[in-house]
C-alpha cells in the first residue's frame, strides 16, 4: 500500500523539476511558485507513506528481508532532501537557483528510484 | 539485524540528521548597530531559513518606556485601533491615524506560513480606519477630549497639513478634508486628490508630506514584493516617491528605486524633502541597512536591482547592470532590519540641546535577525541640514526579559517641544515632554 503512496510523489517531483526548470530558463517567478507547492504536495504524499514503511520494517522479522530496511531508507533520504529543497524554495526569487534546481532532480532520481524498489517487492509479494 | 539493531540504526540516522540541520541552518549573527554615510555591507548571507526572533508581545503593566535625562512620558490615549502616524493640528489638537492594510495574496507555502509567525508579533486588534482626535484643552498634559474625527477610511497612514487642508493618505488613494479650527468631527466625507497604487499593496502604508505652500504634496509607495519575488509586473508605479499637484491632482514619480519609503517629512533648514526607507530582507543580519536620506528629484535608489549604491542584488533575474551603475547612495544609514516607520525634524528654537537640530526616528523593530535591533526612538542629530554624528537613543525600553511590550511607528512633535510616538503594538500614543 504505502509503495503506491509513495509512488504517488513521483508526479509531483516530477512537476517541479521540470517548474525549476522553467524559471530558470525564463525568468518568470510564477513558475518557481508553482514549484513550491508542487514540492510541498510531494512532501505530503510522502510523508504519509512514510509511517507505513517504518510499520512494515518493525513488523517483518524475518531474516534475510532486507528489502523494507532499504526501502525506508530511501523513502526517509527522499523526504529529508525534499524537505531542504522545500527550505531552498521558500528563498526569494533568483536566491532559489541554481541550488533549488539541482535539489529538484536529486529528489526525483531518489523518487524513482524509491518507487522502484517499492513496487518490485510489491510484485514479489502478489506473485505466486 | 534484529528488531533492536533496526530501531538503533533508525535512531542514529535520525539524531544525524537533526545536527547536520542544525548546523547548516544556523548562520552568524552579530549586533554592529550600522550608522551614517559608510556603513559596513558584509557579503551577502542566506541559511536555509532566515534568521528570526518575532516579538513576543506583553502588556506594559506598571512599566513606562524610557526617556533621556530631563523628560518625562506618558500615555494619553490608549486602546486606540492600531495607531500608526499621527499628526498636531494648528491648535495643538493631535490627529491619530488608526488602521491595518494589506493582504496581499498567498502565492507559496512561504507567504502562508510565514504571514501565521509574523502576526504573533502584531497586535490582535482590528485596524480602526479612522482618524481619532486628542484635545488638551487646559494644557495640564492630559488629553482629556478624544472624538473620531473621520471614519470608514480605507488603512489611512499618511497625514499632512497645508494651507487650511487636512490631507490623508489611505491605502488606495490621497484624499483630503477642509478644517476648521476647533472641528472635533470632518463636516463632510473627504474629496479624492489622487488614487494611489493599490494593486496587492504587499507594502501597504502610503506615507505623506506637504511643502510648506501647500502646492506639492509627497507620497512615499513602497515594493510589492520583498526583491521582486512577485514579478517586475506588479511594480510598475511602486518603490517610489510620487509628487502630487495639490490642486489638479497631477501625479509624476519624483525619485524611485526607494523600497519602502515609510515616512517622509520636510527638513526645516534646507526645505528639503527627507525619507527613511525600509530597505530588502534574507541577505543577512547586518544587510541590507535600512536609510534616512534626502529624496533627490529624480534621483534611482537602486531598488531592486542594487543597494546602497551600485552593489547588485543577484536575486534579480534578468539583471539590470544600467540601473546597478545609476544607483546612488543614500544620506544615512540605519542598523538593517530595524525598520524605521517615524520621521519628524525639530523645528528650529523648539529644542534645547541636544535635541535642536536633527531627526526623530521611529524603529518599529527587526523580525529578519536573531538579535533584536530598533524597538526605539532615535535622534539623529543634524548640522546646517545634514546629519552630523551618530544617532543617539530618545525614547526606549520597549522591550524587557525577552518579551515586547510596545512597536513605535510614527512620531511627531507640537508646538510645547513634546513628542508624540505612536505605538501600534499596545494601541497607544506616548507623549515625552522636556522639563521646563
Amino acid at each position: 500500500m504505502h509503495a503506491v503512496i509513495a509512488a504517488a510523489a513521483l508526479p509531483l517531483f516530477l512537476g517541479a523539476l521540470l517548474s525549476d526548470w522553467a524559471y530558470s530558463s525564463s525568468h518568470q517567478v510564477q513558475w518557481i511558485n508553482f514549484s513550491s507547492w508542487l514540492i510541498a504536495g510531494g512532501l505530503v504524499v510522502a510523508g504519509l507513506a512514510l509511517p507505513w514503511a517504518v510499520a512494515s520494517v518493525l513488523r517483518t522479522r524475518a531474516p534475510g528481508h532486507r528489502g523494507g530496511m532499504a526501502y525506508l531508507l530511501m523513502l526517509l533520504a527522499t523526504f529529508v532532501i525534499g524537505f531542504l529543497n522545500a527550505l531552498v524554495h521558500a528563498r526569494d526569487a533568483w536566491a532559489t537557483m541554481p541550488t533549488g534546481l539541482v535539489l529538484s532532480a536529486v529528489v526525483l532520481v531518489l523518487a524513482v528510484a524509491t518507487s522502484a524498489l517499492g513496487l518490485a517487492s510489491l510484485r514479489r509479494r502478489v506473485a505466486p | 539485524m534484529t528488531r533492536r539493531q533496526r530501531i538503533a540504526v533508525a535512531l542514529v540516522a535520525a539524531g544525524a540528521l537533526a545536527a547536520t540541520l542544525t548546523a547548516v541552518i544556523a548562520a552568524s549573527d552579530t549586533a554592529t548597530g550600522q550608522h551614517g554615510a559608510n556603513p559596513e555591507l558584509p557579503a551577502p548571507e542566506r541559511g536555509l531559513l532566515p534568521d528570526m526572533r518575532i516579538a513576543e508581545p506583553t502588556g506594559w503593566g506598571e512599566r513606562l518606556p524610557t526617556v533621556p535625562q530631563g523628560w518625562t512620558i506618558k500615555a494619553i490615549a490608549t486602546d486606540l485601533k492600531i495607531p500608526r502616524q499621527t499628526l498636531v493640528l494648528p491648535n495643538g489638537d493631535i490627529l491619530v491615524a488608526e488602521g491595518k492594510g494589506g493582504g496581499a495574496p498567498v502565492l507559496t507555502p512561504k507567504d502562508y506560513i510565514a504571514g501565521l509567525i509574523k502576526a504573533k508579533g502584531t497586535t490582535p486588534v482590528k485596524g480602526g480606519n479612522r482618524l481619532t482626535l486628542l484635545r488638551d484643552a487646559d494644557g495640564d498634559g492630559t488629553y482629556e477630549g478624544r472624538w473620531v474625527y473621520a471614519e470608514n477610511l480605507n488603512a489611512p497612514y499618511g497625514l499632512a497639513f497645508a494651507g487650511d487642508r487636512l490631507y490623508v493618505a489611505n491605502q488606495d488613494a490621497l484624499v483630503r478634508f477642509d478644517y476648521v479650527a476647533g472641528q472635533t468631527r470632518a463636516a463632510a466625507p473627504p474629496v479624492t486628490v489622487a488614487k494611489l497604487p493599490s494593486e496587492i499593496n504587499h507594502h501597504w502604508t502610503k506615507a505623506l508630506a506637504a511643502d510648506a505652500e501647500g502646492r506639492y504634496l509627497y507620497v512615499g509607495i513602497g515594493s510589492n514584493s520583498n526583491i521582486g519575488e512577485r514579478g517586475m509586473a506588479v511594480e510598475e508605479s511602486r518603490a517610489l516617491v510620487w509628487q502630487v499637484d495639490a490642486s489638479t491632482g497631477a501625479t509624476r514619480p519624483f525619485a524611485t528605486g526607494l523600497r519602502n519609503p515609510t515616512a517622509l517629512a520636510i527638513e526645516p533648514g534646507n526645505r528639503q524633502l527627507w525619507a527613511v526607507v525600509n530597505e530588502r530582507d534574507e541577505l543577512g543580519p547586518d544587510l541590507v541597512p535600512d536609510y534616512l536620506t534626502s529624496v533627490r528629484e529624480g534621483a534611482f535608489y537602486g531598488w531592486p536591482y542594487a543597494y546602497w549604491g551600485p552593489n547588485a542584488d543577484r536575486r534579480v533575474q534578468p539583471p539590470d547592470d544600467q540601473k546597478v551603475k545609476a544607483t546612488v547612495r543614500p544620506d544615512y544609514a540605519l542598523q538593517s532590519h530595524s525598520a524605521p516607520l517615524g520621521l519628524a525634524f525639530a523645528p528650529p528654537g523648539l529644542l534645547a540641546a541636544p535635541f535642536a537640530e536633527g531627526a526623530f526616528i521611529g524603529l518599529h523593530g527587526s523580525w529578519n535577525r536573531k538579535q533584536p535591533v530598533g524597538y526605539k526612538v532615535i535622534f539623529v542629530p543634524f548640522q546646517q541640514g545634514r546629519p552630523s554624528g551618530p544617532p543617539v537613543d530618545f525614547v526606549s525600553g520597549f522591550q524587557a526579559g525577552g518579551k515586547t511590550m510596545g512597536r513605535p511607528v510614527g512620531v511627531t512633535l507640537d508646538p510645547k517641544g513634546a513628542v508624540i510616538v505612536a505605538d501600534d503594538l499596545s494601541n497607544t500614543v506616548w507623549r515625552a515632554t522636556p522639563a521646563r
